[in-house]
């Protein structure tokens, strides 16, 4: 590799130390910071005598029912108040419910021209037989958007809460539950054997015939995610670690949601601004037509089928 | 068709009710499996076969199987093997 500046030159510049700080091999807090290692928590005889002490002064004073008055007024009250409170909202609510106007009224909110319009001109502007999937995936996709992304946040926030660090530890019980099960079932592996395939290939229909009839990117994606996790149940980690590991699952969801986003925001700029899309809709029926509708169920059916199988793996074992 | 549906939706207030009233956890999970697989049916029968799918898949599916590994983490299940 030939450079213009030698190697200690280009250490000292800005862009080197940015360059470590993106990649990470920098610590920011090193030798600015003073770091104390963690020590763990060891309690003297004492303080656990005294603790012990405490615990046993509130069994005595505090949990006595039958002489704590304070305890037994408060539940008496709590439960009355209780009551009242369900009462209070369940009237409310009622109220609520007669101030609604009534169902088949003509001046309903419903009835606007949003859903005349939705149905009437549903299949000319957005070329989908279903109307729902063209409800959903083109006049409202940016709601569609959004959920993608809180499916994506609560898989992270998953991540998060139950995924366990550091080594692999095979002896773990968490780590391998199966210790304690019969390994290779023969029912469940035969069974997966002939249903999983199935599984998969009506989940991939439903995906991709969204927009002919009823399914979808949700429906379809979730269909896929439980048929990952029956195969992992019959086969257990080993297998699906070979085709689906959290490298597959980051990579997949991002380049989804990425190309969700940049497909729509290309629909929405030639939408807001009255210029003409160059996506043509197709003849409807077919399997390619009704535009970016093909390409965005695609995408959802990704994240849904990968958030559901990383849910799974997560509170099974907390690690891929 | 309407007996149908008033059955269906008698078994989803009892389903409701039972999930609620059950001491033991794993069959309130059992009649929550049950509550999503009529509601799916409901759905088919309201014209909805798009919710229909999800219900089935989702619902009857993925939450129940959640939901039975978090009873075998929290040694739920394995209760009345360790009374014998």
């Amino acid at each position: 590799m030939s450079r213009k500046v030698p190697q200690e030159e280009y250490e000292k510049t800005v862009s080197y130390r940015l360059k470590r700080w993106l990649e990470g091999t920098k610590d920011p807090f090193l030798n600015t910071v003073e770091m104390r290692p963690q020590k763990e928590f060891e309690e003297d005889e004492q303080t656990v005598r005294a603790r012990e002490k405490d615990r046993k002064r509130n069994a005595e004073k505090v949990y006595d029912l039958e002489r704590n008055a304070e305890i037994r007024i408060f539940r008496k009250v709590y439960r009355v108040f209780s009551v009242l409170f369900c009462v209070f909202l369940v009237m409310m609510l009622l109220t609520a419910v007669s101030w609604l106007p009534a169902v088949g009224e003509a001046d309903r909110p419903v009835n606007n021209e949003v859903s005349k319009r939705y149905i009437e001109n549903g299949l000319q502007e957005t070329g989908a037989v279903n109307i729902v999937t063209g409800m959903i995936l083109d006049y409202r996709a940016f709601d569609t958007l959004g959920e993608s992304h809180v499916l994506f946040v609560a898989t992270c926030t998953v991540l998060i809460l139950l995924r366990l660090d550091g080594k692999k530890d095979p002896e773990r019980f968490d780590a391998n539950d199966r210790l304690h099960e019969p390994k290779n079932d023969v029912i469940l592996q035969t069974v997966a054997k002939i249903l999983v395939p199935p599984i998969f290939i009506f989940g991939i229909y439903i995906i991709l015939a969204g927009h002919l009839g009823p399914g979808g990117g949700f429906s379809g994606g979730a269909v896929i995610g439980a048929g990952l996790i029956l195969y992992l149940n019959a086969f257990g980690f080993a297998k699906t670690e070979r085709f689906f590991t959290a490298k597959t699952y980051r990579r997949t969801s991002f380049c989804a949601l990425a190309c969700y986003s940049l497909c729509k925001s290309y629909s929405f700029f030639t939408g807001a601004n009255h210029i003409e899309s160059v996506i043509p809709l197709g003849k409807p029926g077919a399997i390619l037509s009704s535009g970016l509708i093909l390409i965005l169920n695609i995408c959802v059916g990704i994240v849904v089928a990968g958030t559901m199988y990383t849910f799974y793996v997560m509170f099974r074992k907390g690690e891929y | 068709m309407t007996v149908f549906t008033c059955i269906l939706l008698g078994f989803l207030i009892i389903c409701a009710v039972a999930a609620s009233l059950s001491r033991n956890l794993l069959n309130t999970i059992l009649i929550f499996m049950s509550y999503s697989l009529v509601m799916s049916v409901i759905w088919i029968l309201l014209e909805s076969p798009d919710l229909a799918i999800t219900e089935a898949a989702v619902g009857a599916g993925v939450t129940t199987v959640l939901f039975l590994v978090t009873l075998k983490k929290i040694h739920a299940i394995m209760k009345e093997d360790q009374d014998e």
